[in-house]
């Protein structure tokens, strides 16, 4: 059968925005943990969430401070911030809803029911004391979207359009942690490779479930050049950008040979595995560590628009 | 008078269809079939079975309420509705070729012309054209109410855009969920196969362009019109794409659909888009929804819309009143099913008896729909009734009245009980090859005490409907 582009479109924003409700929430977890650590020598914690969320000045234009808890409640409730977790999993439904027809019941129900469950917990003020167990909530309900995806869903393009949205959004947001918190790696160069005690990071792997997983794969100190191979180029860490480049090249293989035709989306998705795949840590530190996240940034969002024009996501204007 | 109960006869004697259900319900513990109730209602919001109220600016998706208590219609009850039915919608698509081509029954006298010729539902661009298949309205929800044993009046016959089928499923499948033991112990004919016969009534009115199987699409205006459940839905039932205006345009003389591997073009389409949306180059410009140059390619033989362009005129309440005689006209048989009384206030005679019975009759606009507009005589105030009588006096042609018709009731669940409300039953009809009509259909309930207003979008709720094998 064949699928509309408006559907593809559809699929491809509503898992952008179920992972950008877990990304918002994860990355306020990360925001309170190290706030909570109250380093009077650091700078403002929750303006740095603001920046990696890329929603600072839509919330400069609210307010003219950082007060947590206007902070907690803009990331968290406020549906004038899409990138909101409650605004996002607005959006994530709404699509779900207009692409009903392409999921399983199974998944359509998981998406509805975490919306109404969420949307329900939204819906006031919540308190900084509340917030570890909305977050938990709201990863939760992520997770219960996901094993339903994987678990009911035809292997199809369906299933591979949902998945470059969902990779792109957090190949984009592990590229915009990385590049706020860059110089908490680099304070000088002569330190790289140097033993870090570093609570910030401790925080921030946390936040991404792999705390744990970094201890696996390298020895128990944060060291910078870890940290980075880890975030960035180890494919075995889940949100890494290689990792995620490794799940969108599959994806896009796949549709190429569903559709027996070589995008240039294709091309876009192959060189940018290659720079993450082609580099050490010491050579991306060596030519700037920033320079590369923002052409990184740059490109990944080129791709998505690739790929909404190569598949008529959208009418011929 | 006491309205006929379709469960009770009186206090304990049980009507044959409900023996078993009955039983089954005296042995239920109260409060656990309360919690069923809230179940099924988690169920319906789980499943995003919602729809949108016009004009309710809050709670924009809203769910229609769910009663558990089934109603259940014998073998031989349903068997002759059937008839009756399957007589009409042959009736009325054969009256709507004659409209369309050469107007026998106008020039036989039977229906007046005037009724015709200058109403906005009778489009003149299907003039001398024939849909494939030969049928204009292919798929019906005729709108039935019970007044006593042998008692059925057809109230509308909706050949338009019918909606709430998808109700009529889903109520069957948590009914199913729920208690699976009812339906071990009552033999109730399916209703889920709706979708599969929808596809194959559409397929098999293919256009004369279409290679091989048919593909066919559901055309919805989005995702904010109050029944876009209902078309993602039938959509997915029938595995078929759900399409919106943005989605085709006209490509070499065939309606086609942009998919993410390029144009493709469709046979079939069932719309959920209005005539005056359909086609901005041929209605309504500033349309949005539709699809500009498909009633050429549909002239052309490029795609079959269902259901077809004006047919709209056979929902006019005032073309109504002429059923009887329609379906005798065409058919050469009596109608099996009677129409309700209805006064023409167009007709001198009957506007007087309208004005001065106002308090008892229920007034309707010719080219309403869905409750909006009525007066309902009885349970209105005297200056809604003036209001109206004003309305009359204006534009007579633009109402007809009814008795107000005492319906039927079936009990519902309520704290203290089983406690009877009114009720109507919409089944639905597919017309294509052959007339296929599904056993059941969608019963709507007042839910309130003596209310008469069963619509949804006035309160009302639905209930499972069973037609039993024996």
């Amino acid at each position: 059968m064949a699928l509309l582009g408006r559907t593809a479109n559809g699929l491809f924003w509503m898992f952008r925005y179920i992972e950008r409700a877990e990304n918002t929430a994860r990355l306020l977890d990360a925001g309170q943990r190290i706030s909570l650590t109250n380093l009077s020598s650091e700078p403002d914690e929750w303006q740095s969430v603001l920046v990696s969320a890329g929603v600072e000045a839509a919330y400069n234009a609210k307010y003219d401070n950082h007060d947590p808890d206007n902070v907690v409640h803009f990331m968290l409730c406020d549906r004038d911030n899409p990138s909101s977790v409650r605004a996002s999993l607005e959006t994530a439904r709404t699509n779900g809803r207009m692409v009903r027809t392409a999921l399983t019941r199974e998944l359509w129900e998981a998406v509805n029911e975490s919306w109404l469950v969420v949307q329900r917990r939204l819906a006031g003020k919540v308190s900084a004391h509340e917030l570890p167990a909305v977050i938990d909530l709201v990863k939760r309900q992520g997770a219960l979207i996901r094993g339903t995806f994987q678990t009911t869903m035809l292997r199809n393009e369906i299933f591979d359009f949902a998945n470059l949205g969902a990779f792109i959004e957090r190949a984009d947001n592990t590229a915009r942690i990385l590049d706020v918190k860059y110089w908490l790696l680099l304070p000088e160069h002569s330190q790289v490779g140097s033993a870090l005690d570093n609570f910030q990071w401790r925080s921030i792997l946390r936040s991404v479930s792999a705390h744990r997983s970094y201890a696996w794969e390298y020895d128990g100190e944060y060291r910078a050049v870890n940290i980075i191979d880890f975030l960035m180029l180890n494919k075995r860490m889940p949100r890494s950008l290689a990792y995620c480049y490794t799940v969108i090249e599959d994806s896009l293989k796949f549709l190429d040979r569903n559709y027996e035709v070589r995008h240039p989306c294709f091309e876009t998705a192959a060189s940018l595995s290659e720079r993450l795949s082609g580099s050490s840590v010491r050579q991306i530190i060596d030519n700037g560590l920033h320079e590369f996240l923002e052409a990184f940034i740059r490109d990944n969002n080129r791709l998505a628009q690739e790929i909404g024009q190569n598949y008529r996501f959208y009418p011929e204007v | 008078m006491k309205p006929f109960d379709e469960m009770l006869i009186s206090g304990d004697e049980v009507r044959e269809p409900y023996a078993r259900f009955h039983e089954w319900f005296r042995e239920q513990d109260a409060e656990a079939l309360g919690e069923k109730a809230s179940e099924a209602e988690a169920f319906f919001r789980r499943t995003g079975i919602t729809f949108n109220v016009y004009g309710q600016e809050e709670a924009a998706e809203r769910l229609i309420p769910f009663d558990l208590v089934p109603r259940i219609m014998a073998k031989s009850e349903w068997d002759n509705l059937a008839d009756g039915i399957e007589q009409r919608v042959t009736a009325l698509n054969a009256f709507l070729d004659d409209l369309y081509h050469d107007q026998e029954i106008i020039k036989a006298g039977i229906v007046p012309e005037r009724l015709i010729a200058g109403n906005e539902a009778f489009l003149e661009e299907m003039r001398g054209f024939r849909p494939p298949g030969g049928v204009y309205t292919h798929i019906i929800g005729t709108d039935i109410v019970r007044c006593g044993e042998n008692e059925f009046y057809v109230l509308e016959d909706n050949a338009r855009t019918p909606s709430g089928v998808s109700y009529m499923i889903e109520n069957r499948e948590t009914m199913m969920q729920m208690f699976p033991e009812l339906f071990a112990q009552n033999r109730v004919r399916p209703v889920e196969t709706y979708p599969h016969h929808l596809r194959r009534s559409l397929a098999a009115v293919a256009p004369p362009a279409c290679e091989g199987t048919p593909t066919i699409a559901v055309l919805t205006p989005g995702i904010y019109n109050s029944a876009f459940f209902e078309h993602a839905f039938l959509a997915d039932q029938m595995g078929v794409e759900l399409i919106e205006g943005s989605d085709v345009a006209e490509i070499d003389g065939r309606i086609q659909m942009r998919t993410t591997e390029g144009y493709k073009p469709i046979d079939v389409i069932y719309r959920r888009v209005d005539d005056a949306f359909l086609d901005p180059k041929v209605f309504n410009p500033t349309s949005m929804l539709g699809i500009p140059g498909i009633m050429d390619v549909y002239r052309n033989g490029g795609i079959t819309i269902a259901n077809a362009p004006g047919t709209g005129i056979s929902d006019d309440k005032a073309i109504y009143s002429y059923m009887p005689e329609i379906v005798e006209f065409y058919t050469g048989a009596k109608a099996k099913l009677q129409n309700v009384p209805t006064w023409r206030c167009a007709e001198e005679d009957s506007l007087k008896y309208v004005l001065e019975h106002l308090d008892e009759l229920v007034v309707k606009e010719v080219h309403g729909s869905g409750g909006y507009g009525m007066l309902v005589g009885p349970t209105s105030t005297k200056e809604e009734q003036e209001i109206f009588a004003d309305k009359l006096k204006k534009k007579p042609t633009n109402y007809i009245a009814q008795p107000t018709l005492a319906l039927s009731t079936v009990p519902i669940l309520v704290d203290g009980g089983l406690a009877p409300r009114h009720v109507d039953l919409r089944p639905f009809v597919l017309v294509s090859d052959k007339v296929r009509i599904i056993p059941g259909g969608l019963t709507r309930v007042a839910l309130k005490e003596g209310s008469l207003v069963v619509n949804s979008s006035q309160g009302g709720g639905t209930k499972d409907t069973w037609v039993l094998r024996d």
